[in-house]
């Protein structure tokens, strides 16, 4: 069982910074067609400053964190029995290839059901940009099988 | 770009039909998305985990139902999205996404609108279940 003494347990904040290629990249990945998402003449005509972060990218770039493993290396979770059960995502501003975003994590609730057989882990994570500005709030529900 | 002049409760948006998720395409969000979990792409790995094979990661989907809510408006109107991975999504699904707008509200100072989106495969399965906040700018 996880050791629930780890809710409310700040994980190290890191920043990241957001490069054009890894945007394309991400478009080609997801099949985008629309060229604001990778064309930087598109994006500007459309009145972004360089290519838009798409709404779902915040979690990759989440995974740029120096350790990406440092939560389940706290909580001693086996990433073969780890499933993605919600991901929620809030946003105050929009962020841009070139941005420099802050990202502050930390385990927000850490719960069992069946008897312990599925445990739960919610990770909470603020980003802000490098004008100090709020950029998202991130929510995460990892489930952990145990059987 | 839908003109929310026009828009009511209850109305549908442009559906997103992608074709079926092949092992290259998660080969490519692997790498792109900096998720490199190998359950998504090595098989010998999903097996000793007990899975039958690879599965697609959700957040694959959950970016198609994002491709489709940008289609639909500018993603500065993007207010919030949420989902829960109702179920996993194998190799060779094809996956539809959907979204209603269910409720029209007022908060902090704009008009924001509530839409249910989903992703399901070519059986009609859900594979993920969630909702979006957009505002209009009127």
């Amino acid at each position: 069982m996880i050791d629930k003494r780890h809710i409310g347990h700040t994980l190290p904040n890191f920043t990241v910074e957001v490069e054009t290629g890894r945007l394309r990249f991400f478009a080609k990945a997801t099949g985008q067609t629309d060229p604001v998402y990778c064309d930087e003449d598109k994006a500007r005509a459309a009145g972004h400053p360089s290519l838009p972060v798409p709404p779902t990218f915040l979690f990759c770039l989440e995974m740029e964190s120096p350790n990406p493993t440092a939560m389940r290396e706290l909580l001693n979770i086996d990433i073969g029995r780890v499933l993605h059960a919600e991901q929620h995502f809030s946003y105050q501003a929009m962020a841009h290839a070139g941005d420099r975003l802050r990202f502050e994590p930390r385990i927000a609730d850490i719960y069992d059901k069946k008897n312990g057989a599925l445990e739960f882990v919610v990770r909470e994570t603020r980003v802000t940009n490098q004008h100090g500005q709020q950029v998202a709030d991130l929510r995460t529900l990892t489930v952990i099988r145990n059987t | 770009m839908v003109d929310f002049a026009c828009l009511q409760v209850g109305d549908t948006l442009p559906p997103l039909v992608m074709p079926p998720i092949s092992r290259h395409a998660l080969a490519l969000y692997c790498g792109a998305s900096g998720d490199h979990n190998p359950i998504h792409v090595d098989l010998d790995f999903a097996r000793a985990a007990g899975m039958p094979d690879v599965f697609a990661h959700g957040m694959l989907s959950m970016a198609y139902i994002a491709r489709m809510l940008t289609h639909w408006t500018a993603q500065e109107n993007l207010r919030s999205l949420g989902v829960r991975f109702v179920a996993i999504t194998q190799v060779g699904e094809s996956i539809t996404c959907t979204g209603k707008v269910v409720d029209s509200v007022q908060q902090d100072g704009e008009t924001r609108l509530r839409v249910v989106v989903t992703a399901i495969n070519q059986n009609g399965e859900t594979r993920l279940t969630g909702e979006a906040v957009v505002a209009t700018p009127h």
